[in-house]
């Protein structure tokens, strides 16, 4: 019998136990292991790595006990089933990459494990990460830890890194890591009352992490407080050969810029974030937020990103014009699902068929429309070109002032199949996180209070492209200031 | 923009996605949802903006033109729903 008490420490705490040999890097896993198996309720993982867990586990301890230990060593973590990893069923949410195990491992795992980390499974996601809701897998919907006091209907845990989030938040990972194409690292979070950072473009290699918008899709880190995030970055993060957009750019210490000094810090706050529909909750808590910040010493600016409103419609072409070329690969014929025919294209066509989900399939034809002879100027030029001018609008800001406060979301968690009906009342969700996919440039989503009805709500801070160090630190004090301490309805282990 | 079930039909060709006949006209409904929502942008004046395709540098970086990785024909054809020989097999496509 493992030892519950061990879920309740952060991923700080957990290394610090660690290096005073308080526990094992096996206690750990078994606690963590157990509490998988326990959360099974909830469908955060498609597939538990619980063996490989004990293994990696041995492995930390040894070198734990060498005093050889590494920055991650013992800490075990949920990988969302977009990344590779060899030798591992690695499904993306999708039918199509049915028993795919992938030859290679991913650059940002494959640094995970070098920096000792270990890995509790491959968490659930929306079907090639194509969603909001987490809702869109071949493997079921996963379900929020959290639910509305008194109403036991399921929640969505967000999306796409849903299954990564709500495996943090019930305390079966202590960590985790997701990508974020229009908001899925930070919309989760919000959703389920964690930390998530979208770092930079380039900053975390996207080589092994299938890909679904290429320009647009961001590795990044999920955890439990600001500093536990920073730790995961700095393992995550680097330069990388085999991502051509990766950056040559050093990586810093980003504990080290957890000073909690942000004194004369200039803080934007967009005035076109202020939607028509938004609950006036999620307005007062931003207005918190700007109250917390100018209490520490920072001076909130007011700004304007007059290019915000046509984000979503920007991103609803790029997205699916990129996907639409990604996901031509998946044709029957190197890997994963094939459904046999009488000629090489009806193979082709019953395959894909058969493998794409509604929403996929439903984004492959968008993509497929909006790059197609004729309308490629119209659609997709257009977009890229209005993608200029959203980048552009933050260049401005970031002329006046060190970072932006806005929501995360417009709403908090929804009700399992809510949103289903209009796919654009989806998107919608995704309304304050597709900008900085746009722009490149790192943002983060903080818990700092709960809604009307007992759901958590983040606060999001982005920042210049390479300062996540800033981004970090302002948004350690909102943390500090907010002391989110509220427990899903459900987490592993129990409240003991 | 409204698609109509030829549009439809003929996009899912491009795209190699079988449809049914059933299928097309949910689908023209939904898609021309969807486009016409993104025909706003056709409020932002554009002249003289340059597309923007990526976040990152504009260049791509070069390096030493040497083999770097290969070798590894079975882990790759071990994923193949059909292999043979040490190829991906297809159905017939010359008669």
């Amino acid at each position: 019998m493992s030892d519950p008490s061990l879920l309740a420490l952060n991923l700080a705490e957990a290394r610090d136990g660690l290096a005073r040999k308080a526990f094992s890097a096996r206690e750990l896993a078994a606690a963590y292991n157990d509490a998988v198996a326990e959360a099974k309720p909830l469908n955060a993982y498609i597939t538990p790595t619980p063996e490989r867990a004990l293994e990696m586990a041995d492995a930390a301890d040894q070198r734990l006990a060498r005093g050889a230990a590494l920055p991650l060593d013992g800490i075990p973590v949920a990988v969302k089933d977009l990344f590779c990893t060899k030798d591992i069923l690695t499904t993306a949410g999708s039918h199509i990459l049915d028993g795919f195990h992938p030859p290679y491992e991913s650059t940002v795992t494959d640094k995970l494990w070098r920096a000792g980390a270990i890995m509790l499974g491959k968490a659930n996601l929306d079907e090639f990460a194509m969603g909001s809701s987490s809702a869109t897998s071949w493997y079921r919907p996963v379900e929020n830890p959290w639910r509305r006091p008194g109403d036991n209907r399921p929640l969505v845990p967000g999306g796409s890194s849903g299954g990564s989030a709500a495996a943090v938040a019930a305390r079966a990972a202590l960590a985790a890591i997701g990508t974020d194409t229009g908001g899925s690292i930070r919309q989760p979070a919000s959703f389920c009352g964690i930390v998530g950072l979208k770092p930079t473009y380039g900053r975390c290699s996207r080589w092994g992490v299938i890909a679904f918008a290429s320009s647009l899709d961001h590795p990044g880190p999920m955890g439990r407080t600001v500093l536990d995030v920073a730790i995961m970055l700095g393992a995550m993060a680097g330069h990388d050969v085999k991502d051509s957009t990766s950056a040559p750019v050093p990586v810093p210490d980003f504990t080290a810029a957890l000073s909690g000094d942000i004194r004369r810090l200039r803080i934007g706050i967009p005035n076109e974030y202020r939607v028509d529909g938004m609950p006036g909750e999620i307005e007062a808590l931003w207005q918190q937020g700007v109250e917390w910040l100018r209490a520490a010493g920072a001076e909130p600016v007011e700004i304007s990103l007059p290019m915000t409103k046509y984000a979503l419609a920007t991103y609803y072409i790029i997205a699916p014009a990129e996907a639409s070329s990604n996901l031509a690969r998946y044709d029957g014929v190197r890997f994963g699902l094939r459904v046999e025919g009488n000629s090489l294209d009806e193979m082709y066509e019953l395959t894909r068929a058969a493998g794409f989900g509604a929403e996929v399939r439903r984004r492959v034809l968008i993509g497929t429309y909006v790059l197609s002879a004729g309308y490629y100027d119209a659609y997709y030029l257009k977009a890229q070109r209005v993608r200029t001018l959203i980048a552009r609008d933050f260049a401005e800001a970031f002329e006046l002032v060190d970072c932006i406060l806005t929501p995360t979301a417009p709403s908090a968690a929804f009700i399992v199949g809510e949103n289903t009906d209009d796919p654009i009342a989806m998107y919608l969700n995704d309304v304050f996180t597709v900008p900085a996919n746009l722009a490149g440039v790192p943002a983060i989503s903080v818990p700092v209070g709960l809604s009307a009805d007992g759901l958590p709500l983040g606060l999001q801070i982005t920042g210049r492209a390479f300062d996540e160090e800033t981004v970090l630190r302002v948004a350690q004090i909102l943390e500090n200031a907010a002391s989110f301490r509220h427990l899903p309805g459900f987490i592993a282990g129990g409240r003991g | 923009m409204a698609l109509d079930k030829a549009t439809v039909a003929h996009i899912a060709t491009l795209a190699r996605i079988r449809l049914s006949e059933e299928e097309l006209e949910p689908l023209a409904n939904e898609l021309s949802h969807i486009l016409t929502w993104v025909d706003q942008l056709n409020e932002v004046d554009t002249s003289g903006v340059a597309p923007m395709a990526s976040a990152a540098a504009a260049s791509l970086p070069m390096r030493i033109d040497a083999v770097t990785d290969g070798g590894c024909r079975e882990a790759i054809l071990g994923n193949a729903p059909r292999a043979s020989r040490g190829f991906f097999t297809v159905p017939k496509v010359v008669e």
